[in-house]
């Protein structure tokens, strides 16, 4: 395949930035996104050009690393990550349109990787529970009905990617945070926290600069893990009835 | 800061008032629209005529269109301060965006189909509710008893083909505006069920169609009635 790569280039988070073009060829329908960029950044490496840069890590599609607005998509055109998209998802001369995730809240540092630290920071205003130490508890000692177990594992089973606000018209967080405070507040271990922790994650994802929902419901049919609004729903519930009902003043 | 303006000016605190009075201006479409179609009774407007002056002597109708007005006014502010905060939240857009693969049209245009509604109404608000309250109005006679005679100036606003199609139009954006805004409501509430939900969207869906229609339909009737 020869492919025309149209990729954004920014020095660091003060350079204005903008798109340059590649011509690759030699570019097989077997490989991911990501070999292929690595297949580009080797001829570049040869030429003494600056190689593009971009997050990656597992690629294996379960660390959330890898991001990348490809051809106006997160993670491209199948509702997968990067990593786990391959270029037989492309045709033979095509262009593609490389740009990193666009909010306020994921600075760019450089071409393609964004600070998605703001992620971190709302988990640590609440995505816990506190657990004693001392011996092993005995499996199944809290008893939890299947359903719920299930529901609690689907909203776990965000990554963290942020595709959610790459396509959110309003770079919104709230899938993730959701998800997050879905994923604890359904288990019995979650129970302690419950309501700080709704109270504190809202309050950190609004102070980090993501933006409001409007439920278009972008986020869901972009989530590579499929994560589900229903999630959205519970959150807004969850601080509807902390913020009336919590100890917090 | 209190704990209510505190949740108040959170993202989801906005979302909720966006929600609540969006759902009381929805509530409100249907009386409105149940009221009006009394427009199209073949009694030459006694009973709209009738109705109106019953709705405009009402306290309890008073106290809730001061409400309404208020609301509106909410609806308003909050969705241009939500407006505000989300085109700050992504300060660069992209060059290539596929949107339309993953969203409807309705949801990512409620600002810019709420604005063509406000332009709407404040035309609406002049033309009939400014008019019938302050403005010099016919009367009419049922029974000895003198009424305003507010079916003549709905009339002969309605013989007038561009202020008809001006309230189709609208009712259209209307429409696409409730698509959206009925279900939405309710997820932004928390109302999110596996058993409800399905419900909510058709009644939602059905409800954008309906309510716009019938409301589309008044002017239109009564444009053929003049000709």
């Amino acid at each position: 395949m020869n492919l025309t790569l149209k990729i954004w280039r920014q020095k660091n988070n003060s350079d204005k930035g903008g798109f340059k073009d590649y011509k690759l060829g030699g570019v097989s329908k077997d490989m991911s996104f990501l070999e292929m960029l690595d297949v580009l950044n080797e001829e570049l490496a040869a030429k003494g050009e600056d190689p593009v840069h971009f997050d990656h890590d597992c690629r294996e599609g379960i660390c959330g690393m890898c991001s990348l607005y490809i051809n106006g998509k997160p993670h491209g055109p199948q509702q997968t990550t990067t990593c786990q998209l391959h270029m037989r998802s492309f045709n033979d001369g095509e262009t593609i349109t490389i740009e990193p995730w666009r909010a306020k809240a994921f600075p760019v540092l450089k071409d393609l990787v964004t600070d998605r630290s703001a992620f971190d920071r709302i988990i640590q205003a609440g995505g816990y529970v506190s657990v004693n130490t001392g011996g092993v508890p005995d499996a199944n000692e809290i008893p939890i009905p299947k359903t719920i177990a299930d529901m609690a594992m689907d909203a776990a089973q965000c990554i963290g990617c942020g595709a959610c606000v790459a396509a959110c018209k309003n770079a919104s967080a709230m899938l993730f945070t959701s998800a997050k405070v879905s994923q604890l507040a359904l288990l019995p271990q979650g129970q302690v926290e419950r309501k700080t922790r709704a109270e504190k994650m809202v309050a950190q994802m609004d102070a980090e600069g993501f933006g409001a929902c409007t439920n278009t419901g972008a986020c869901e049919a972009e989530c590579p893990k499929g994560i589900s609004i229903t999630n959205i729903a519970r959150m807004n519930r969850e601080y509807f009835s902390a913020v009336v009902s919590s100890q917090n003043v | 800061m209190s704990w209510v303006s505190k949740t108040l000016s959170s993202t989801l605190g906005k979302k909720l008032l966006m929600a609540l009075t969006g759902l009381f201006l929805i509530l409100f479409l249907v009386i409105h629209l149940i009221g009006n179609l009394q427009l199209l009774f073949p009694d030459n407007g006694e009973s709209f005529n009738l109705y109106a002056d019953s709705m405009a002597n009402n306290p309890l109708i008073r106290i809730v269109s001061i409400g309404n007005f208020a609301f509106i006014l909410l609806h308003v502010l909050y969705s241009i301060m939500l407006s505000r905060h989300n085109n700050i939240s992504r300060p660069i857009d992209y060059a290539v965006n596929k949107a339309s693969t993953n969203s409807s049209w309705s949801s990512r245009n409620m600002g810019i189909l709420g604005t063509i509604i406000l332009i709407f109404l404040l035309v609406h608000l002049k033309g009939f509710y400014y008019e019938i309250k302050f403005g010099e109005m016919p009367t009419v006679d049922y029974a000895g008893v003198t009424y305003k005679n507010v079916f003549a100036i709905v009339a002969a606003a309605y013989s007038n083909v561009l202020y008809v199609a001006f309230y189709v139009v609208a009712m259209g954006f209307l429409g696409f505006h409730l698509s959206h805004g009925f279900a939405s409501a309710f997820q932004t509430l928390g109302l999110n069920h596996v058993k409800y939900s399905p419900l909510i969207q058709k009644v939602g869906f059905g409800f954008s169609i309906i309510v716009p229609a019938l409301f589309a339909l008044i002017p239109i009737v009564m444009y053929i009635q003049s000709l």
